[in-house]
């Protein structure tokens, strides 16, 4: 009854206080907040088994939540289940879509179900088929489509009538790069016609391409909140990947590096990876990657190849909690309840 | 006995084009929500989404119906003439049961393509839409009847084609297949139970078989119990099967005995009563 004692902000799509979720001994979600803005795509970062995919599934009135509570478009999680379901769609991380149908069917369905006349829902699933290149695959059972088909058509499928919010669970987890750009650009495409979206991802690049703010989720708990900008630059805007050709340079090099790129920050440890010639550091901008690279090369150490890059989820890790993400058995269990 | 149904699932092949843009946009914006619809349109929905898995799938419904039609030919010639001593006598008495059997083997498939929905992850979608919430599974019933009816009638027409003739005719047999189906509706609540507490489609399809093969062949479906030894016969003549298999020869002959359609329908309706309550109570705890 707490939630009737709060003012609604009607600025807000989601506002969620302390939510949590046991499944058994299995604390998965243990008192996650969330404000985020109508209109915008907030980006929930983290790794698998963190409890992404269970808050969103609370989120979509999937599961009930077994502390806290929620607004969604207003309508309170629990006593106006419904009302949420009228205004929400999912688009779950296992690409929620029948796999024995074709994908014209598919998009039929989903259109009777949502109360479109049979003839209407027809023309729907065409008009959605020809603008998500799916005309030509639309009879052809979905179960031979390849990821980035199956991700389009689950797109298509969860905005068969628009949605004011969408969730969208790790859509671009196992696309090949184009097929992430194209899950990307009808992503964009939803947001400038004026749906929230809730995206979970593991890949800090796709929330920084898309989201306006990102929380950082880890063991069920938001441990860092704000915009893409903010939290790259307390990690490090970039991170660079030096290999060198001779693998007993390595602690000469990883002193270099550490004397120009790790002095700034504490929590910056130059990193030794699994190749005995290889090493990584985040970077507080492009430049500064690349002046340290050619220091390497002004004191001698001859470096095979290099790149600079954005930090990935297990760098953002490092830098926030000072390990990295522990992976494998979690995941499932996520997948799995 | 059953051959677990392969999909043939060639490689994915990408097709070249791409989502445009300015279709994206005006097909995001262009539908706004219609009313919700009511129970029954939803509910008859899921039933058409059934019937275009029997035209895209129909290995499942093979599956279920070879085994049958090989134990109607094996049996009839191979036993019928020691079992009953002619091989028509025999055949007129197993077509009426087989047509149980073949039914019955078809219930186990509800309960697989529940779970399938469920881990492929197509249930979470149903389950986020603003609709009547039991709808998918009452709907995936009301499609499983139209097959459950193709299975028995592919019995019948076997029957009919090797020399069988109801007693009561046509009306005899569609009253025997109508009352197998009723029976088989209550009874596919158990596999779809079933289907939401097991992890995988082929642990539903196999206990599904390991229950449901030794209760049609611990009935009167292939033999008299008149000759089994005291404790077999016992459980032979209280399982409802051995009713069912009897009231459907009885309305094929036209000689039906009240008691024994009354006895189906009810059982028939109490595991409607307890299967479905907890199917749809596990459906909505998911």
């Amino acid at each position: 009854m707490a939630a009737a004692n709060r003012v609604g902000d009607s600025s807000l799509a989601i506002e969620a206080v302390g939510l949590a979720k046991n499944f058994g001994a299995v604390r998965a979600v243990r008192g996650v907040d969330l404000a985020v803005r109508r209109g915008s795509v907030y980006g929930v970062l983290g790794p698998n088994g963190a409890g992404k995919t269970t808050t969103i599934r609370m989120l979509a009135t999937l599961i009930a939540p077994d502390a806290g509570h929620a607004r969604v478009l207003g309508h309170d999680l629990v006593t106006e289940a419904d009302a949420v379901r009228r205004s929400v769609s999912l688009t779950g991380q296992l690409a929620s879509v029948d796999e024995d149908l074709n994908g014209r069917e598919n998009l039929v369905l989903l259109g009777r179900l949502l109360g479109l006349g049979r003839r209407q829902a027809k023309l729907r699933a065409v008009e959605l088929l020809e603008a998500f290149g799916l005309a030509e695959a639309s009879g052809r059972l979905v179960k031979n489509y390849s990821g980035g088909m199956r991700r389009r058509l689950d797109l298509a499928a969860s905005i068969v009538v628009t949605p004011e919010l969408m969730f969208l669970d790790e859509p671009t987890t196992g696309l090949d790069p184009h097929a992430r750009n194209q899950v990307w650009d009808i992503v964009r495409a939803l947001v400038a016609e004026g749906t929230t979206i809730l995206l979970c991802t593991q890949y800090l690049d796709e929330a920084d391409q898309l989201a306006e703010g990102i929380a950082v989720i880890d063991e069920g708990r938001v441990i860092a909140e704000g915009t893409p900008a903010r939290l790259k630059a307390s990690v490090g805007n970039g991170s660079l990947h030096v290999r060198l050709l001779d693998p007993a340079d390595r602690e000469v090099a990883a002193a270099l590096l550490t004397e120009r790129l790790g002095s700034a920050q504490s929590k910056n440890p130059v990193q030794r990876e699994a190749d005995p010639a290889a090493l990584s550091v985040t970077c507080s901008s492009g430049d500064a990657g690349a002046q340290a690279v050619a220091a390497l090369g002004a004191a001698g150490v001859s470096v095979a190849d290099f790149s600079l890059g954005q930090p990935s989820l297990d760098e953002v890790f490092l830098a926030l909690t000072g390990r990295v993400p522990s992976d494998g058995a979690d995941a499932k269990q996520e997948v799995s309840v | 006995m059953t051959t677990t149904a392969t999909p043939t699932t060639s490689a994915p092949v990408e097709t070249g084009a791409s989502p445009d843009r300015a279709a994206v946009r005006l097909a995001i914006s262009s539908t706004p929500r219609p009313p919700v619809p009511g129970r029954v349109s939803t509910a008859l929905t899921f039933g058409w989404r059934g019937m275009l898995k029997v035209k895209h799938v129909p290995e499942q419904l093979l599956d279920a119906t070879v085994t049958p039609v090989m134990f109607v030919l094996m049996f009839t010639y191979l036993f019928g003439g020691a079992v009953a001593g002619s091989t028509g006598q025999y055949r007129d008495y197993l077509i009426p049961g087989i047509l149980v059997m073949s039914v019955l083997f078809t219930t186990v498939y509800s309960g697989v393509a529940l779970n399938t929905d469920v881990t492929k992850g197509v249930v979470d979608r149903f389950r986020s839409l603003p609709i009547w919430r039991p709808a998918p599974l009452v709907g995936s019933l009301l499609g499983d009847t139209v097959r459950y009816v193709i299975a028995g009638t592919v019995i019948i027409v076997l029957g009919v084609a090797l020399g069988y003739r109801p007693g009561a005719g046509v009306v005899g047999a569609v009253a025997a297949l109508a009352l197998v189906v009723v029976f088989s509706f209550g009874l596919s609540w158990v596999f779809t139970t079933l289907g939401l507490l097991l992890r995988s489609p082929s642990a539903v399809l196999n206990s599904g078989f390991m229950a449901i093969f030794p209760l049609t062949f611990l009935s009167n479906i292939f033999v008299e119990p008149a000759t089994l030894p005291g404790p077999l016969k016992a459980f032979v003549d209280v399982n409802p099967i051995s009713t069912l298999a009897t009231a459907s020869r009885g309305l094929m002959e036209g000689n039906a005995r009240v008691g024994d359609v009354v006895e189906v329908l009810a059982v028939a309706a109490g595991l409607t009563l307890v299967f479905a309550t907890l199917t749809v109570r596990l459906y909505r705890s998911r």
